[in-house]
């Protein structure tokens, strides 16, 4: 029997605790042990960012995180990024502008634009265009996504005043 | 993925002590950004996985103006051009670093990585190369330190034997009057593999007019990453100029010992060796004389 780990995080600001074997990702432990869905799988070899949560606040593939070394750390995914308050103004910026088609890239392109915005409040879209070159998209073309990190930028200044 | 057994030893001597044990059948874990795709395609299996990342040596970043810099063998990229003084004292390093994957593949893939998957187009491997790194290495016997240039002996492999972990990468102090560039050429981008790459560094004399002597490295057009040592022999003594650099470039585009694949043909690589050569020295000589020049 393969041994089971039993690990300790928390996950978009709650304690969570499960067990896993080593070969499981940090993708599959949250998908099918927890439960949470809203991040993807695209590629399953890094290429393609759908599966983009933080870990301990940094952007990763979590197809290319073990489920064992989240133990003791802290992982925020799509699900804890709109607020009670009401969706981010990166996830109101996507929707009003349709940055978006089939949408499996989508919390991908949001958890990315989101921790890019957080550390750099105005960034040119050049920086934009770098920052989510991990993030791929096959549907929408980039130009729409690019825009609404553009104009997500714009409304959290305005909501800082 | 076959189960396999993890392990994140807090200290190098567990570190071997656990790699000695199950020899082949066990590998070191860092970023995994390239262990983890290869262990999910299915490449081979694995008994034991040893994650590094919480052992001290491996995870220091260290930067001393007699000592020069210590770069743990798991420290990932965003570390590396995040420090003020790596960007400072070593910009061909940060060079390598910010263009490794994208934004997510950086938050974790690590330099020590990077070299002991020993790819002929690791990013890194052309810098660290020009910038005389030496990897440490610690296994069940003596410590030992070797250039990185004699590190890779074929794709996938390298001078590392059972047992053994690289704890870190030592690069000396930058010499007066000198500047390193590292460039690559992709078809698109970002997120790609090199189709060629050029890493130099060039020392200049006092009054900046001629090379005092330069280091030149490839990658992709040989089974390993290449240290061209007639390139910069041609440069050393040679005035600043334009025809010395095409000698240098000359020289390394008659090293190149490239191959066809999808990525490029023998013909494009070998033009490629003397166009980045020749970009690289521009970006190396440029930045001895304290000039800004921009990664990618
Ligand atoms: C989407 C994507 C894009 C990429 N883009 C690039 C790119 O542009 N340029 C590039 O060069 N590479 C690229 N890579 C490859 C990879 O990210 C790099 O080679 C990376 O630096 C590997 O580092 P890591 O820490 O993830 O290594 P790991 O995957 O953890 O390890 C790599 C290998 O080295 C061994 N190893 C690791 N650390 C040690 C140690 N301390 N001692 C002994 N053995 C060790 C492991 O056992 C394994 O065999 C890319 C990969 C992906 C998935
Ligand atoms: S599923 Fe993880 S990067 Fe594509
Ligand atoms: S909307 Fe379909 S992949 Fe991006």
């Amino acid at each position: 029997m393969a041994t089971k780990h039993h690990v300790v995080t928390r996950v978009n600001g709650e304690e969570v605790e499960f067990l896993c074997e080593a070969r499981h990702s940090l993708l599959e432990a949250l998908r099918e042990t927890l439960g949470l869905t809203g991040t993807k799988e695209g590629c399953l070899d890094g290429n393609c960012g759908a599966c983009t949560v933080t870990l301990d606040g940094r952007l990763m593939d979590s197809c290319l995180v073990l489920a064992v070394e989240a133990h003791g750390r802290e992982i925020q995914t799509i699900e804890g990024v709109a607020s009670p308050q009401g969706l981010h103004p990166v996830q109101q910026a996507f929707l009003e502008e349709a940055a978006l088609q089939c949408g499996i890239c989508t919390p991908g392109f949001i958890v990315s634009a989101k921790a890019l915005l957080e550390r750099e409040p105005n960034p040119t879209e050049e920086r934009i265009r770098w920052w989510l070159a991990g993030n791929l998209c096959r549907c929408t073309g980039y130009d729409k996504i690019v825009r609404a990190v553009v104009d997500a930028a714009a409304r959290m200044a305005e909501v800082k005043g | 993925m076959n189960d396999f057994e993890y392990r994140a030893p807090a200290s190098v001597s567990e570190a071997v002590a656990l790699l000695v044990e199950k020899g082949e059948r066990a590998r070191v874990l860092a970023g995994g950004t390239d262990l983890i795709v290869q262990l999910r395609g299915g490449r081979f299996t694995l008994d034991r996985m040893v994650d590094v990342k919480g052992v001290p040596e491996l995870n220091q970043l260290r930067y001393d103006a007699a000592e020069g810099l210590v770069v743990g063998a798991a420290v990932p990229c965003y570390r590396i051009y995040e420090d003020e003084l790596v960007a400072a004292h070593y910009p061909a390093l940060v060079d390598a670093a910010r263009i490794i994957g994208g934004i997510q593949i950086q938050g974790r893939a690590s330099l020590g990585g990077n070299l002991c998957n020993a790819s002929p187009s690791g990013d890194s491997i052309g810098a660290l190369i020009a910038l005389e790194a030496t990897a440490v290495i610690a296994g069940p016997g003596e410590t030992r330190s070797v250039p990185v240039e004699q590190f890779c002996t074929a794709p996938g492999r390298s001078v590392l034997g059972p047992g053994e972990l690289l704890v870190a990468l030592r690069l000396p102090p930058p010499k007066p009057r000198s500047g390193a560039h590292y460039l690559r050429f992709i078809p698109r981008y970002e997120m790609d593999i090199a189709i060629v790459s050029a890493g130099v560094a060039a020392v200049l004399s006092p009054d900046m007019s001629s090379f005092v002597s330069a280091r030149v490295a490839l990658g992709a057009v040989a089974p390993t990453p290449l240290f061209v040592t007639e390139a910069g022999a041609a440069l050393a003594g040679k005035p600043i100029s334009e025809e010395s650099i095409a000698l240098a470039a000359e020289a390394a585009r008659q090293a190149a010992r490239p191959i066809n694949d999808m990525r490029g043909t023998v013909e494009q690589r070998r033009h490629l060796a003397a166009v980045l050569t020749t970009r690289a020295l521009r970006g190396a000589v440029a930045r001895a004389k304290g000039e800004q020049v921009n990664g990618h």
